[in-house]
């Protein structure tokens, strides 16, 4: 009976890998695929790492796995972060039926940093967009 | 034996997975797109790792999946300051 719950919970957290994988072949664009895989991949390898901590049974097994599942709570997030960070500033197009990108014309082009006020000069910041004038997405 | 027909289905969406991810991998419009594939790839192989170690009760398999883990976060903050330098 408990090989059936523990495989049955390696099989979600697989199941759960391969949606993630799903969202970022299909997805149109690079924030949304992040969006996919993140939570998603985080969920399967979590539901995995607990399925391992029940086969064992042993106490050295299962504070392993919980670190582990800590530790990739912690670092999933910060890492997704930063890559869509570092990739609006790169120039990333957007999906073009994106209704609203709060962040256009707040960042500073040369130091990275963020102002409340939105500036319209295209050289400085990252300038607003209007419309239809999205990029194509590939 | 319907629990090995879970595990090889187990296996057989982590293998599909792989190959999705690898497709992102080599399609990927932009570095950052590269990436987040190669995160995804580093977390199915982690799957494959406790998979392995399940099925073959050695519990030494774990400590590899956690230093891929390790390994994964430092290579993507890596990347993001690569790719916001190169602005």
């Amino acid at each position: 009976m408990s090989e059936w719950i523990i495989a049955l919970v390696m099989f979600g957290g697989a199941f759960f890998i391969f949606l993630a994988s799903v969202g970022i072949l299909r997805m149109p664009d690079l924030f949304l695929r992040m969006s996919a895989t993140s939570k998603a991949a985080t969920l399967g390898a979590g539901l995995m790492l607990g399925a391992t901590a029940l086969a064992f049974g042993e106490f050295s097994v299962a504070t392993r796995a919980l670190a582990t599942i800590v530790f990739l709570l912690i670092t999933t997030p910060v890492a997704a972060h930063m890559i869509a960070r570092a990739a609006y500033f790169d120039g990333v197009p957007l999906f073009p039926g994106t209704l609203l990108d709060e962040l256009r014309g707040h960042y500073h082009l040369t130091n990275h940093t963020l102002d409340s006020v939105v500036q319209d000069s295209t050289d400085t910041w990252i300038p607003e967009i209007e419309g239809d004038d999205f990029p194509e997405v590939r | 034996m319907m629990v090995e027909i879970l595990w090889m289905l187990t296996l057989f969406l982590l293998s599909t997975a792989l190959v999705l991810g690898f497709l992102r991998l080599a399609r990927g419009p932009r570095l950052p797109d590269r990436v987040i594939a190669l995160d995804l790839i580093t977390i199915i192989v982690m799957g494959f790792i406790i998979v392995t170690a399940v099925r073959t009760r050695q519990t030494a398999f774990l400590d590899a999946a956690i230093v891929l883990a390790l390994i994964s976060f430092l290579g993507t903050v890596a990347f993001a300051y690569a790719i916001e330098r190169r602005v």
